[in-house]
């Protein structure tokens, strides 16, 4: 399947949405990414029974935080797809990556690059 | 165990305002159990403060540490060559801790990162409900293993109270009533003849009623 997709993120492969913990996510706003989606199965058909809806209450914990932090909640996301839905993958990348444009850059993110600056 | 729960991260950045060098500081007991002062906590909080800090130009510094316990001397100890590095500390210990803390490092600053609630169970993944109040005199045996001075809105020793309806405590219809409960489980253990037996006054003078309090075990001090 060749599938048009951005290519400004970057995958992070893991065995099961239920991996992914709050830090995870926190860490890389923290070193400035301008978003980060978390893609798990189909709510119901997680291998591991409950990976994805802990996984789903983990980005909301980030969005909240983020919100109180003054980053933004709307940053983070979590989308769900099956396995075999390469296209729609695809679809998800295209709209966070729009998603995320609309927002601007992260205030984290700018921070930093003027902190390096004047450093 | 001590449930506490985290308190508000904007409470904790107005706390934190006046200093540049923190140390927020886990313990690896009652708290991590509770999910509000652990090691995950702790890198959760301290993230979450960098990136508020960061944002206003700040050059504060937070640091991470988990200690196995911060109501004892010998875990204490384990961060004395650090703590010169430090302004202040935001312990996200119970309240005894962030005041042991404060007693052995008399100098630093200290910030509390959680609410200390009560002495309670974990009923599943994300609820505590609170069991004990240290009354100092524990009068289970009695009670059917259910605490009246916990559960009961009244404290009554004698209950229910004319509040009792369909098992609920008047105060909520969500709370069971504590002697509905006791009645209850003294009936299934076939001892309903113990609830016949009137409870006297009980001496509050082991409760906190009675100033802070203290367990001296003269047997095993050395
Ligand atoms: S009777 Fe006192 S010691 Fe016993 S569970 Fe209740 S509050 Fe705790
Ligand atoms: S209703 Fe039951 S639990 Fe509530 S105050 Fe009365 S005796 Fe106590």
């Amino acid at each position: 399947m060749r599938l048009k997709c951005p290519t400004n993120f970057r995958i992070i492969r893991l065995p099961c949405t239920g991996k992914v913990d709050v830090i995870h996510m926190l860490r890389a706003f923290e070193k400035g990414a301008d978003g980060v989606f978390v893609v798990g199965c189909m709510e119901g058909d997680c291998h591991f029974k409950t990976g994805n809806f802990r996984a789903r209450k983990r980005v909301e914990q980030v969005a909240a935080i983020l919100d109180t932090v003054g980053v933004g909640g709307e940053r983070v996301r979590m989308y769900n797809l099956s396995s075999g839905e390469g296209p729609l993958f695809a679809q998800y990348a295209i709209e966070m990556d729009a998603h995320i444009r609309a927002l601007g850059p992260s205030p984290v993110g700018t921070a930093l690059k003027a902190q390096m600056t004047a450093a | 165990m001590i449930v506490a729960d985290k308190k508000p991260i904007e409470e904790i950045i107005e706390t934190v305002k006046p200093y540049d060098r923190i140390l927020v500081l886990g313990c690896n007991e009652c708290v991590t159990v509770c999910e509000a002062g652990g090691k995950k906590e702790v890198e959760v909080l301290a993230s979450a403060l960098r990136m508020h800090f960061i944002q206003q130009g700040s050059k504060k510094n937070f640091d991470e540490r988990t200690l196995e316990r911060q109501c004892d001397h010998e875990y204490l100890e384990e961060i004395r060559d650090i703590m010169d590095n430090y302004d202040a500390v935001l312990s996200l210990a119970c309240g005894v801790g962030v005041q042991f803390m404060a007693e052995k490092y008399h100098t630093t600053p200290l910030i509390p990162g959680v609410n200390t609630c009560f002495l309670g169970a974990t009923e599943k993944r994300g609820l505590w409900t609170e069991r004990c109040q240290a009354c100092g005199s524990c009068v289970l045996a009695h009670t059917a293993g259910i605490c009246p001075i916990s559960r009961c809105a009244k404290r009554v020793m004698n209950g229910p109270c004319g509040g009792s309806t369909g098992g609920k405590c008047e105060i909520n219809k969500d709370v069971d009533c504590a002697w509905q409960l006791i009645i209850d489980r003294l009936r299934d253990l076939d001892r309903m003849d113990e609830y016949e037996i009137v409870t006297p006054i009980k001496d509050w003078s082991t409760e906190r009623a009675g100033g802070p309090r203290t367990v001296a075990r003269e047997d095993v001090q050395v």
